[in-house]
């Protein structure tokens, strides 16, 4: 089964970080959730592999469980 | 509401007295079918084709109250021709192709169902059930005209019920009084409500949706194209959903989400449903309205739809909510799949252990109905924040790129079962296209003679295509007819039946599923696969 990459992979990781705070920068919280299930969609949708997808929801569930 | 005398308010099958009633002792029947719906009636219809005696209890004497099941799909349309009344209801019904999805204040995209071609029958047609079922009733006259043993008691409603190990005893109220009947095998096709269900006390169980629908058939000239149009949350009618979808004679079903905690009588007042009707067509739009109800819903269905002698189909044995139309299409796939193994039970020819496989061929197509329909509820009334967020997102991402459009789920429409698993498929051959497999309907197809569709049903049958077998087969007192066929009766035949093989041999079923399949002819593996079919390996 194909597993989601959980190994350091985006360049110029602390510039994606920056990025991704400042698109939800003076948001309600609505519109930030808005902006965040448009993105997964977005990203899942590129990723496509149905069994990546579910590792990567199942990693997310966990992690926060720990 | 309009003052003319409607169809479905004229009795169609009025009370009659029945010589049951002055019988001394109670009249034994072979089958006796509970509900006169489409599910029932088509049930009735399928059984006195094959000659056997029927009674049909209704508790009223008309057709469906309002339209009810507007929309029927292409392998419902291929039972009715089976059962002789397809082609009027796709004469008066409107065909329809084209989907538009709205967001807010504007259309977010289109779709077009795409019918394949080489098919009869259109993909779906709209419908009113009320047109629906007199058709079905006028086929059932016919039927009683050429002497066939079918006999529907308007008025006649079940008031008590004795199950037992071989047989099925009734009470029946009527105008003049109750009486009493037995039957050998009983069909409840009474409805979500299910009188049967009830008496018996069996469980119907599943999950109830907090939510309410207001329909407004409503009357007018509009020139409003032919096609479904889905709105998820407009500024007529804001945060729920609404639907426009044509029907035959200038009707158009509306339907408008309208929430939980809602004033039943008040939303029901005409002058209400006027000015929900104004906001969504236009304060000049002229009208008049139909037929109104609200109705809610649940996605549930029975453990087993057989209970010794009683066979539960339609919405008596499950519910789904109405997104997807897959409440009627499903009903008159559990009667044609009722049909002959019922026959043969009675015949004798196949032991009753054949209509367990009833129950479990229906529960997968009644799972896979309910597993749709609820995906669809979930999608068009999202009940958290965050679902809410989601759903919104992927209508969003829909207007501007085509990979969200297939996430859109306004009604995944009704398509045929395939009864993989079943444990009456016999052998399959990957050599063959994945469609036609075991426990697929068969896929139609031009040939020489006709559609191929029309060729098929109500008996078993071998398909020779492009090998040699004798002219029939029997076996235990079942037959099988053989229907010679050239691997080019057309470029979808070959498609649909050979893909790269050259030649082949399916066993096709009385109701038009395939039973199994090989790349050549063997007389002793088409036996074989006859014995797993009707329940006798």
């Amino acid at each position: 089964m194909s597993k989601i990459n959980t190994q350091p992979n985006i360049a110029g990781a602390d510039d994606f970080y920056a990025e991704l705070l400042a698109i939800h920068d003076g948001r309600p919280k609505a519109e930030s959730d808005a902006i965040n299930a448009r993105l997964i969609l977005l990203l899942a949708n590129h990723i496509g592999d149905r069994a990546v997808l579910t590792d990567a929801m199942t990693k997310a569930v966990d992690c926060g469980h720990r | 509401m309009t003052t003319q005398t409607r169809i479905f308010e004229t009795p169609l099958y009025p009370y009659a007295r029945s010589g049951d009633q002055d019988a001394p002792m109670p009249v034994r029947h072979p089958v006796v079918i509970v509900g006169a719906g489409p599910v029932g009636l088509g049930a009735a219809i399928d059984l006195a084709q094959q000659d056997i005696p029927v009674v049909v209890l209704d508790d009223n004497d008309k057709v469906s109250f309002g339209s009810r099941a507007i929309c029927f799909a292409k392998r419902p349309l291929e039972i009715l021709d089976r059962l002789g009344c397809g082609q009027p209801m796709v004469e008066k019904g409107v065909t329809w192709n084209l989907g538009k999805v709205f967001f807010d204040d504007r259309q977010i995209y289109n779709f077009n169902l795409l019918p394949e071609d080489g098919h009869k029958n259109p993909a779906f047609i709209n419908l009113q059930q009320y047109y629906f079922e007199d058709y079905l009733v006028k086929r059932l006259r016919e039927l009683q005209a050429q002497g066939k043993p079918i006999d529907l008691r308007g008025n006649n409603k079940l008031s008590a019920i004795g199950a037992h190990d071989d047989y099925v005893a009734l009470e029946i109220d009527t105008p003049e009084g109750p009486y009493n009947m037995e039957a050998d095998w009983l069909i409840a096709c009474d409805g979500a409500n299910s009188a049967t269900r009830r008496m018996l006390g069996l469980d119907f169980t599943g999950r109830v949706f907090e939510d309410n629908f207001l329909i407004a058939d409503t009357i007018m000239e509009a020139d409003y194209p032919t096609e479904r149009w889905f709105w998820f949350d407009p500024p007529f009618n804001r945060g729920q959903s609404a639907l426009l979808h044509k029907q035959p004679d200038n009707v158009w079903r509306i339907d408008f989400q309208i929430g939980w905690d809602i004033d039943r009588e008040e939303e029901l007042k005409e002058e209400n449903i006027r000015k929900r009707l104004h906001a969504m067509l236009g304060e000049d739009a002229k009208f008049e309205l139909e037929w109104c109800s609200i109705y809610t819903f649940q996605c549930r269905r029975m453990e087993s739809f057989r209970h010794q002698r009683v066979l539960f189909a339609g919405d008596a044995a499950h519910q789904v909510s109405p997104f997807g139309a897959r409440g009627a299409n499903s009903g008159l796939q559990d009667a044609d799949n009722l049909g002959w193994k019922l026959k043969l039970v009675l015949d004798g020819t196949a032991p009753d252990t054949l209509l367990d496989s009833y129950s479990e061929e229906r529960v997968h197509g009644a799972n896979e109905n309910i597993l749709n329909s609820t995906r669809s509820t979930d999608f068009i009334t999202p009940k958290s924040e965050t679902s809410r967020a989601f759903r919104n997102a992927v209508l969003d991402l829909a207007e501007a790129y085509e990979f969200a459009r297939p996430l859109v789920n306004s009604g995944r429409l009704s398509v045929p079962c395939t009864y993989d698993g079943s444990i009456l498929n016999g052998p399959d051959s990957s050599d063959l296209p994945v469609r036609t497999r075991p426990g697929s309907p068969a896929a139609d197809a031009p040939t020489r003679d006709g559609w191929l569709m029309d060729r098929l049903g109500n008996r078993f049958q071998v398909l020779a295509i492009g090998v040699d077998a004798p002219d029939s087969l029997e076996d235990g007192g079942i037959g099988i007819e053989v229907l010679r066929l050239s691997p080019d009766e057309s470029p979808q035949f070959t498609e649909r039946y050979l893909g790269e093989a050259v030649r082949a041999v399916y066993l096709m079923r009385p109701d038009q599923h395939v039973a199994a399949r090989w790349t050549s002819y063997d007389e002793k593996a088409v036996i074989a696969a006859l014995k797993i079919a009707t329940g006798r390996a």
